[in-house]
């Protein structure tokens, strides 16, 4: 039986193999009632087999799947409590807008009076008011991407499983529905599962996220905890922009072999034979290459002792002409030892 | 001296160069051909049978007689002709919607389920069967339908010897065999048009994302629902496609009512006999605008109930 306490969702050592191919291994995760929760990962990392095993499209090979404490491994999508918004938005295109948001009602048998009053306010929390009356053709991507969303949440469910929704977006409407959507589920309060490749889009809206990778889940987390101390040389790479140093260069630095890693913002320039402080590392390169990109610039800087390490540092006081100036010149890099993570090879 | 070498590019490319700049000028070119083709030889010929529907036969001279009238379509409502007319549209109707029945699953199996490599080996197995003359498959099917024939005789291998004739007996539907019935007609009527049936209902069901039947079924629908609501109205530009063939070739076909019907005569049969032998070609004309009308009361229809709507 459901029960308060129950995890809106739960994976216990959930498989799917598709033959030899291990699309998921082994997943143990539980998503809390009412969180924002992500699942990041590159294609075929087993994200979307995921959500596909929640919804109930697919069934696992292996392992049970629960939502709100009651085993619904078995049952099939029209007798489970969540809804999906899918990542071509799969809106039906013989039927009006309208239709297509109240087609959920019309299965439960709702009356046509409350279903249109409902339709309504769907429309409107998904601001698309008065568009009841078009076909899906004759929306944008972004108004349709809206009216999946409503096609959704009217039948109020207590999870909203979400495919890549922003995908198809441009990337100016893709910031301004992340803001839209975390505001929603905000207003809803119900659970919002996420599935996305997009690192900053997980970073920005989500309360915990989980990173994907081959099949199994590298690191659970929230976003800062994920960003700041990334559990694996994967999560670390996946989740923004990581320098990973090994061997006999982490020796050279550090003073021990383990591998470490540090966020090229996290890193500063310094002439090479200014002394550094207690309290950090540096080490000694030249710039091979920079990158200007408006509000930053990204620097490649070959260390003396081989291998690269990116540096970003913001143009607060710097021009075009500065940072391209700067290409061949010797550095330091200097970064504070809080900065940097020490991280189990995988 | 400079050397100026204004050598000109060659023919070709000027020609695609010119061509480029008017798109125009190639759209008529392209479509030229087809329009003349459209235009002077079907719709040609569909006026002059229009046209000849309006003439009438000197009844002395056996020749026709270009004055305009009516008379053919007056004669069309005479018993002997409405009765022609309503057997052979419930034939149609009752070939269409028993091909309707037994294509779609097989479509449905097509567009969904087979591995690409069983999907071409379906397509051929659907349409092996037109590598071959129709009269040919049809004359074979009387063989084959015949009182001796492979396929009275498997019933009785069965047992089902006696059911046969039980059904045989039943006033307009049997006959002395299933090969002079209309039941044997309607078999192979079917038999010959189910590929036009089963391809245009494959391809729209193939149209039809997966996406959409798991929408359907994740805000709830059970499968039969879900069928209901979104496979069949989908594919209904197909099914109405798949229909207009197997209606219209009905409708007009003169074959099989010759050689598995019972004599009773068919529009197909009766305006080969009057064009033919009695060289009333205006009654012939007259009776040929009939499948027409049904044909276009059927796709009124079919709109009017939103079968093109997702098209």
């Amino acid at each position: 039986m459901s029960t308060d306490a129950a995890p809106a969702i739960r994976l216990a050592g959930v498989s799917r193999h598709f033959g030899e191919v291990k699309a998921l291994d082994q997943i143990d995760l539980e998503i809390a009632d009412g969180e924002f929760f992500s699942m990041l990962g590159p294609s075929g990392s087993g994200k979307t087999t995921c959500l596909r095993l929640i919804a109930g499209f697919d069934r696992p090979t292996a392992g049970r799947v629960f939502i709100l404490g009651v085993d619904v491994t078995t049952l099939p999508p029209y007798e489970r409590e969540v809804n999906t918004v899918f990542q071509d938005y799969a809106l039906f295109p013989h039927m009006t807008v309208g239709e297509n948001v109240a087609y959920g009602l019309m299965i439960k048998k709702v009356p046509k009076a409350e279903r249109e009053k409902r339709v309504a306010e769907m429309l409107d929390l998904v601001q698309l008011p008065l568009m009841a009356q078009r076909k899906p053709a004759q929306l944008s991507g972004g108004q349709r991407q809206r009216v999946a969303l409503a096609r959704a949440l009217i039948n109020h469910p207590r999870v909203l499983l979400l495919d890549e929704p922003l995908g198809a977006l441009d990337l100016k409407l893709r910031q301004a529905m992340q803001i839209e959507l975390k505001a929603i589920q905000q207003r809803v309060g119900i659970t919002f599962i996420y599935v996305t490749h997009d690192q900053e889009e997980a970073l920005t809206m989500s309360d915990r996220l989980a990173v994907f990778n081959l099949g199994h889940i590298e690191q659970i987390g929230s976003p800062a905890e994920v960003y700041e101390h990334p559990a694996t040389p994967f999560a670390a790479g996946f989740v923004g922009v990581s320098n990973l140093v090994r061997g006999a260069v982490a020796q050279a630095i550090t003073g021990s072999p383990e591998t470490f890693s540090i966020r090229p913002e996290k890193i500063h320039f310094a002439e090479p034979a200014q002394a550094v402080e207690a309290d950090s590392l540096s080490v000694n390169g030249r710039i091979r290459d920079v990158v200007y990109l408006g509000m930053h610039t990204r620097y490649l800087v070959e260390l003396d002792g081989g291998s690269d390490l990116t540096v970003v540092q913001q143009n607060l006081h710097t021009t075009s002409m500065d940072v391209l100036a700067a290409k061949g010149r010797a550095v330091k890099l200097v970064w504070k030892r809080e900065h940097m993570r020490h991280i189990e090879q995988g | 001296m400079t050397a100026t070498t204004s050598a000109k590019p060659p023919l070709s490319r000027r020609i695609s160069t010119y061509l480029y700049q008017r798109p125009r000028l190639i759209l008529l070119l392209l479509l030229a051909p087809p329009l003349i083709w459209l235009g002077v030889v079907y719709l040609g010929s569909l006026f002059a049978l229009m046209i000849q529907s309006f003439f009438r036969l000197d009844s002395f001279t056996g020749q026709v007689v270009p004055d305009l009238t009516l008379q053919n379509y007056a004669q069309l409502f005479s018993e002997a002709h409405l009765g022609i007319m309503a057997r052979t549209t419930i034939m149609a109707a009752v070939v269409t919607l028993f091909s309707i029945i037994l294509a779609f699953p097989l479509a449905y199996f097509m567009a969904r389920y087979a591995s690409p490599r069983a999907k071409s080996w379906l397509y051929l197995l659907v349409l092996i069967p037109l590598w071959s003359s129709y009269l040919v498959r049809v004359f074979a099917w009387k063989l084959i339908l015949a009182k001796e024939g492979v396929f009275t005789w498997f019933l009785n291998l069965l047992g089902l010897g006696g059911a046969l004739d039980r059904v045989l007996a039943i006033p307009g539907i049997g006959g002395t065999s299933l090969s002079v019935s209309n039941l044997g007609m309607f078999i192979v009527f079917v038999y010959v048009w189910l590929p036009y049936m089963i391809l245009p209902i494959q391809a729209s069901l193939e149209r039809v994302p997966r996406s959409l039947l798991e929408a359907s079924a994740d805000l709830g629908a059970r499968p039969s629902h879900t069928f209901r609501t979104v496979i069949l109205p989908l594919a209904m530009p197909g099914i109405v496609a798949g229909s207009i063939f197997t209606f219209s070739l009905t409708l007009g076909d003169f074959v099989v009512p010759y050689v598995i019907g019972d004599s009773s005569p068919f529009v197909g049969l009766a305006v080969y006999a009057y064009q033919g032998t009695s060289g009333n070609i205006p009654l012939a004309a007259a009776l040929t605008v009939f499948p027409m009308i049904v044909m276009i009361i059927y796709l009124a229809v079919a709109r009017k109930f939103g079968a093109f709507e997702a098209l």
